[in-house]
């Protein structure tokens, strides 16, 4: 227990050392300031901007900046539909796979436009090399800074800046962040064994004599780009517990890094811009603690084991079902907590078969969206909470609510109750619908409390943008395709279009002098406030699912 | 309209750079400077034919070899597996009947043959490729794999220990011994 946490701690360790070096280069990436990277990357992106015709790109408003995140967003999942859809005449499709059922295709596409990644398909029977490389990979990095460039726009109007360029914004973050630490990180991969090629599968002759065949593919590139980019969709079925996307202890420990690193890091790049790193780094202290609790609760239960099954063993041992044997129960109740925090939804161990705790846990995350949160819209939402809760805590105290030197009145608080409520309406409103049908529709495979979780997580999953399951689920059909669909885009287009308004409304407000009776947002004791706050606006509406689900599961095991 | 124009250009471009120069980046890279790797880590036997790869588990039955976790896909052997290879684990949830009544067989079977079965012989993986056991996985099994053998313990456990990947920097992940690779280096003997 002790080796297994200490491994865990030496994780958060890295991670704290790494998060605020990229936090500020992310801040003078966007704030335009040199970095040592630009004498590399400029005459690239020269050729980029020209192309794209945003040479020049001038600022934009509101209305603006919300028609090209939709207009270049629906322009990429027809792409992909149409790519998907002809797979079968495409080439770089060495098993001949014809093209999906249009309603998995489509899921697809959307799935991986809105930075979800959920999967209704296993990676090797479905798609081929193209559509993997072409379609999804593509995807990974146009959603991943879809997402930052709102952010950075929401955290621009926050301050009182223009908004910025929606299509420079976009290519900027792919070739200034994920670019980059994609190719040094996918070399890592392939140095340490994850493989790349268009070979397609080979065929064994085991030492027992029986006929293997081994799913090969451009992996490596792939692999890091689902992770930095908190995307989560897996080469392979089975996603990073696959030993060609996580073959070792080094690949695992950089894929949890990277998988964190750029939520944690963009907190702190928000304090950076808003010229208070100590607001970014109490935030990011907040979201720390909750995280560390999350991680020992899904590491105990892990490690105490099945108490069934330990009757079986005759003694307490871990909980090893759809977990690996190189990575054991600590390190996947990292990933598990890690991948749910951030919506990038990859997974090293199944969480169908995580302990009560775990799915308490990885539910948990999916209902608050801000334990890190995904990419760029995390941190968002907990700046949405902030001024939550200096609307809140100005009620209790007769002040008037200011944030960052902004009043905040009806419309901001209008728009933060839409990011707050379209949440639960993704996810309570089709999962009754599910669970009213279960012969027809839920597609349930695990029997009690678990099959309720199994149908929440799954839409919790969709609306969060996360994109793991209770893979256990019978999830490629028609209703579950269509209806997740739903989820995805609801839970990632209201919110997205209400940062841009909400920033818009704020960038055009007439400053408010700081005086002594102005509420400091960057203490300890509003800190607390806030966490406060998120507990009860984030968690209570889905406290009842909770009880039903995982709590009842707990004690049902005994 | 002009956002449609602008986001069909940037969205080209985009693609060339990520969906096209980016892969053959690291695809050339791999084939040049890391062909073993790139290619699947593949294991061939004295005749050159693929046996396996080192990353990806096998099934194993007779009592001369070591025995790997139980897989759902069988280790993506057999005709389910044919053409593309499979992936994949139970998702039996912890208080699902079914996951129980499967361990008690396993747990029997083991028994049955000698064997006191540890955490990782009885939980299927998630890959259902696991290359790895537990060093007290291969502990519980190295008396039968030493006697079909006609060879000491002693002998087997130095195999052992020549098989086992320990944690990355000492510290991190499970120690897992590589079942066949152990399985080849004892063929070779």
């Amino acid at each position: 227990m002790l080796q297994g946490f200490f491994q865990v701690i030496l994780v958060l360790m890295v991670l704290v050392a790494v998060a605020p070096l990229l936090g500020r280069y992310m801040a003078q990436v966007f704030l335009g300031e040199r970095t040592w990277l630009d004498r590399f990357i400029s005459p690239i992106e020269r050729v980029i901007f020209a192309g794209s015709g945003v040479l020049h790109g001038r600022s934009m408003t509101g209305g603006r900046y919300v028609r090209a995140v939709l207009v270049s967003n629906l322009v990429m999942i027809g792409l992909v539909y149409a790519i998907l859809m002809f797979q079968g005449n495409l080439p770089l499709n060495p098993t001949g796979l014809a093209a999906p059922s249009w309603d998995l295709g489509l899921h697809t596409a959307i799935s991986f436009t809105t930075n979800t990644n959920q999967q209704h398909y296993s990676g090797e029977t479905t798609f081929s090399d193209f559509s993997q490389v072409g379609a999804l990979g593509f995807l990974m990095f146009t959603s991943a800074a879809t997402g930052i460039a709102v952010a950075i726009a929401f955290v621009r109007g926050l301050t009182g800046r223009s908004l910025g360029n929606f299509y420079t914004d976009l290519i900027v973050s792919i070739t200034r962040i994920l670019l980059p630490i994609s190719i040094v990180g996918a070399i890592a991969l392939l140095m340490a064994g994850v493989p790349e090629t268009f070979a397609g599968p080979v065929v064994a002759q085991t030492l027992e004599g029986a006929t293997q065949h081994i799913a090969r593919g451009p992996v490596a590139h792939f692999e890091i780009i689902k992770e930095l980019g908190e995307n989560g969709g897996g080469f392979f079925g089975i996603n990073s517990a696959h030993p060609f996307e996580n073959p070792n202890n080094f690949t695992n420990l950089l894929e949890t890094i990277i998988m964190l690193v750029i939520p944690a890091g963009l907190i702190l790049t928000y304090g950076y811009i808003v010229g208070n790193p100590k607001q970014g780094w109490l935030i990011f202290g907040m979201v720390f603690a909750i995280y560390a609790l999350f991680i020992v609760l899904a590491a105990v239960g892990e490690y105490q084991g099945n108490p069934r099954i330990n009757q079986v063993l005759g003694g307490q041992q871990p909980n090893l079902e759809g977990e690996e044997t190189r990575f054991g129960p600590f390190l996947t109740a990292l990933w598990a907590v890690s991948t749910t925090g951030t919506m990038c939804g990859a997974i090293n161990g199944l969480h169908d078969s995580l302990m009560p705790t775990g799915g308490f846990v990885t539910l948990s995350n999916l209902f608050l969206q801000i334990v890190w949160g995904g990419q760029g819209t995390g941190t968002a939402y907990l700046f949405v909470f902030l001024i939550l809760t200096v609307f809140l805590t100005g009620l209790m105290v007769g002040r008037t609510p200011e944030f960052l030197g902004r009043k905040i009145e009806k419309r901001e608080i209008v728009l933060a109750s839409l990011i707050l409520l379209i949440h639960p309406i993704a996810i309570l409103i089709p999962t009754a619908i599910t669970l009213a049908f279960p012969e027809t529709l839920s597609g349930i495979s695990n029997p009690g409390f678990h099959g309720i979780s199994q149908v929440v997580y799954e839409y919790a999953s969709a609306a969060a943008n996360n994109g793991s399951g209770f893979e256990g689920l019978g999830d490629n059909t028609l209703w579950w395709n269509l209806s997740t669909s739903f989820s995805m885009l609801a839970g990632r287009y209201v919110p997205l279009v209400a940062l841009v308004f909400l920033a818009d409304g704020m960038a055009r407000k007439q400053t408010v002098p700081e005086t002594a009776g102005t509420l400091r947002t960057d203490t300890l004791l509003f800190t607390g406030v806030t966490a406060g706050s998120i507990l009860i606006l984030g968690a209570l509406t889905f406290l009842p699912l909770l009880v039903l689900g995982p709590v009842a599961a707990a004690f049902n095991l005994g | 309209m002009q956002d449609f124009i602008i986001s069909i250009r940037s969205i080209a471009i985009l693609w060339v750079l990520t969906a096209f120069l980016y892969p053959l980046l690291i695809f050339l890279i791999g084939q040049t400077a890391f062909p073993y790797q790139a290619n699947g880590s593949l294991l061939r036997n004295a005749q050159g034919e693929v046996v396996g790869s080192a990353l990806i588990g096998q099934t194993f039955k007779a009592d001369k070899y070591f025995w790997s976790r139980p897989s759902v896909i069988a280790y993506s052997e057999g005709d389910n597996a044919n053409p593309t290879g499979l992936s994949g684990g139970s998702n039996l949830a912890p208080d699902n009947p079914e996951l129980l009544k499967r361990i008690q067989a396993e747990a029997q079977r083991l028994r049955d043959q000698g064997i006191e079965p540890t955490a990782d012989l009885l939980y299927s993986s998630g890959s259902g490729l696991d290359p790895h056991i537990s060093p007290a996985a291969a502990e519980a099994q190295v008396g039968r794999v030493a006697r079909a053998r006609g060879l000491s313990v002693e002998e087997v456990r130095s195999r052992i220990s020549q098989n086992t990947d320990g944690r990355f920097l000492g510290v991190f992940g499970e120690p897992g011994v590589r079942v066949l690779s152990l399985n080849l280096a004892l063929d070779r003997l």
